[in-house]
């Protein structure tokens, strides 16, 4: 089953290639990995989305707790939690394309960020579903290149991943 | 390049060598190079603990883990840059397959060269990672108090481990005042102690209604010093027991209620009790591949299991566990033992058939061996050898069929005498782990079990044992073959012994004279013990004894990979 794994990790190098090197070492599965800095400097946020069985996902959680500049694990998928991915595409818009990709692009909440001769850059935020379905909507001849950025999840309501 | 000091601030090779001081660090073992020429001259200068010549950094490394293996402390390394930190780890990867403590300290080129590809450059901490517990890097000589303080803190407790220290050169040459934290405090490490005191009530309870109770001990069971709790528990339960390979010693083999070694080369009844409990208790063991073999097989038969570990991630990772108990083992046993003397159990007629069933087991003699065709029979040596030293030596072995006869053979009756590679199987560990064990109890017998391909592959130690005159005494069981892996290609490759046969064997006897050592070559049964108890005589003197031994002596019985607990061959079976 696909889980979102969120974990709160010292903010020092290396400790983003520990997890890394965990998943490969292990031979467990890696979907996305997204990190970034928290509002606390010294601390990173990570987001990964794996897949495996019941026994391989608490063995994931077993063992990023166990990472020395691992703080906290939290398994989104253990409670209520909502998640959201950025993806820009850039796409052609000539001719009839112009208008279509507009109307696409209104559809699915999505934003025009670049405008050029004959390209749109579209930002597009929601599930990963959301944004699969998206691209799928699109003559894919139109589509120019993608770049997503993996899921970051949030509990719902009380649920806090915090130090 | 002129610094400003002040006057109390000294280098941080000097910082280095005080921080080992505060850990109250006995032996070094290292091998000097370019990068870490600041840390040597500061050791020249110093007088609290004494630096230990290797030739070859793998040995440095393992003789630490072997002082570790037998004394409990952490285990201390130092080694240079590129070839010298590469050459550690095989010893780094050994120590942590077996969770054993060790600060590695690794010289680093100059800061502002790293990432140039310089002269004796590799990316330690990026090389050594999956075989650490943790690692670092210190980039400023401020740091260096405060990192090895946490290395040693994160190497000892928890589930230890190796830890390495990567110091670049010139941060050892840079000046700092010399402050050692008296505690640790870090946020995203606290391992568990204590365990669930509801938990251990329920092991408790099921252990004292179980009909067919049985007890597997690891080498966590060692590391945690909970020998004596063990022994009362299971003296208090009246209940079988079993030590892994890596966890002999842990209860007195030479004691009745002892089933031997379990595992692939375990005995018929320890093995057999596995399978057929019906309640199992584990403790700082961790259900590996060599020891419960196929986890479907060993799923056919339904059984209750308690598993006390103090790394929640060997709960459960190969054997669905059905009472997980996270703690410090020695703790959890103290604490099953008084809830055990409330009840003063009395033994119960299930268990009295359960012994009775095990004493059937017992009585086909799984051990046995035909010692008639006037050849030296490798499990004879090894009862001798446990003669001879009254079974309290400190016994280390390599790895193959010698590692299995002497686990087999000698009965271990005390725990940290018997050092070996469990997890990571590394031939070469026997000698560099015989000087760690000899360091650590000067006076005490050593006795280094190898075999002919094992001993060859850190045979410059024995100028090491030379230097600090070593009186190990090796006892070389040399049946012209890798053993083991005849064996499996007798068994399973139809007898294609592909690049097995141990050809252009130097003489030994000749090799050990040439250190300055005492060389014997015993080849008739009986001259066997003779031999043993005169090497073992010269107390002060290094003996290398070359048994020439049975070539087709094979180790039973076996499990064959991927078969279950109770499908062993039996040295009668064939």
């Amino acid at each position: 089953m696909r889980h979102i794994v969120s974990l709160l990790m010292e903010n020092e190098a290396g400790a983003l290639s520990r997890v890394a090197g965990l998943f490969s070492a292990r031979g467990y599965n890696i979907e996305s990995l997204t990190v970034a800095p928290t509002e606390d400097p010294t601390l990173s946020r990570m987001t990964i989305v794996t897949s495996g069985s019941d026994d391989v996902i608490e063995q994931i959680i077993k063992q990023l707790n166990k990472l020395v500049d691992v703080v906290k694990v939290l398994d989104l998928n253990d409670g209520k939690f909502i998640e959201r991915e950025l993806m820009l595409v850039k796409v052609k818009a000539t001719g009839t394309f112009r208008e279509e990709m507009k109307r696409m692009c209104d559809i699915f909440r999505g934003r025009i960020i670049d405008v050029a001769d004959g390209t749109f850059t579209i930002e597009l935020t929601g599930s990963g579903h959301k944004l699969d379905a998206f691209i799928e909507g699109l003559d894919g001849a139109a589509i120019l290149e993608t770049v997503r950025t993996g899921a970051s999840g949030i509990g719902r309501g009380d649920r806090i991943l915090k130090v | 390049m002129a610094e400003t000091t002040h006057p109390q601030q000294i280098t941080g090779a000097e910082i280095v060598i005080r921080c080992l001081e505060q850990e109250n660090v006995k032996f070094l073992f290292g091998y000097p190079g370019g990068a870490v020429l600041h840390i040597y001259d500061a050791i020249y200068k110093q007088g609290h603990f004494k630096h230990i010549l290797v030739r070859h950094e793998q040995a440095a490394v393992h003789a630490a883990d072997a002082f570790s293996r037998a004394t409990g402390e952490v285990g201390v390394a130092l080694v240079t840059s590129g070839p010298g930190a590469t050459n550690a780890i095989t010893g780094i990867a050994t120590a942590y397959m077996d969770s054993i403590p060790l600060v590695v300290i690794s010289g680093q080129v100059p800061v502002p060269a790293i990432g140039l590809d310089a002269f004796q450059e590799v990316d330690m901490v990026g090389v050594t990672r999956p075989c650490v517990k943790h690692n670092f890097l210190v980039k400023d000589v401020k740091d260096i108090a405060t990192t090895l303080k946490k290395a040693f803190h994160i190497a000892r407790t928890g589930r230890p481990g190796p830890v390495v220290v990567d110091i670049p050169k010139d941060i050892t040459a840079h000046f700092a005042d010399f402050v050692y934290p008296e505690s640790v405090e870090m946020r995203s490490y606290n391992p568990v102690t204590k365990g669930h005191s509801g938990q251990i009530k329920k092991a408790v309870k099921l252990l004292l209604e179980a009909e067919r109770p049985m007890v597997y001990t690891g080498g966590g069971l060692v590391l945690g010093d909970a020998s004596e709790s063990l022994v009362k528990l299971v003296r208090a339960l009246g209940v079988p027991v079993t030590n892994t390979l890596m966890g002999l010693g842990g209860y007195p083999s030479t004691d009745e209620q002892f089933l031997g070694m379990l595992g692939m080369h375990g005995t018929y009844e320890a093995n057999m009790a596995m399978q057929n409990c019906d309640v199992l208790l584990a403790v700082g063991a961790r259900f590996d591949d060599r020891v419960i073999g196929n986890t479907d097989h060993f799923y056919s038969k339904d059984r209750t299991i308690i598993h006390v570990d103090i790394d929640p991630s060997s709960i459960s990772k190969r054997v669905k566990v059905h009472v997980p108990i996270v703690g410090d083992v020695k703790s959890v046993l103290a604490e099953m033992n008084e809830l055990v003397a409330l009840e003063k159990p009395k033994p119960s007629p299930a268990l009295k058939a359960w012994w009775e069933q095990i004493e059937s087991w017992r009585s086909k003699l799984c051990l046995d061996y035909s010692n008639n065709n006037g050849l030296i029979k490798p499990q004879y040596v090894i009862e001798k050898l446990w003669e001879v030293t009254k079974g309290d030596a400190y016994v280390t072995s390599d790895v193959g069929q010698h590692q299995m006869w002497a686990a087999q053979y000698y009965k271990f009756d005390k725990p940290r005498r018997w050092i070996n590679s469990g997890g990571l199987g590394t031939m070469g560990v026997g000698l560099p782990y015989a000087m760690g064990c000899q360091f650590a109890d000067p006076t005490a017998q050593v006795a280094c079990v190898t075999g002919e391909g094992s001993i060859q592959m850190n045979i410059q130690e024995l100028s090491t044992c030379k230097q600090y005159s070593l009186p190990i005494k090796v006892i070389l069981l040399n049946n012209r073959y890798l053993g083991m892996v005849r064996q499996w290609q007798e068994f399973f490759y139809e007898n294609r012994y592909s690049e097995s046969y141990m050809d252009s064997l130097p003489d030994f006897v000749k090799l050990a004279e040439s250190y300055g050592h005492v060389g014997m070559q015993i080849t008739k049964p009986e001259d066997v013990e003779g031999a043993l108890k005169e090497a073992f005589d010269m107390k002060s003197r290094f003996v290398f004894m070359d048994f020439i031994t049975d070539q087709k002596e094979n180790v039973f019985p076996m499990i064959p990979n991927g078969k279950g607990l109770s499908e062993m061959i039996l040295a009668e079976d064939l």
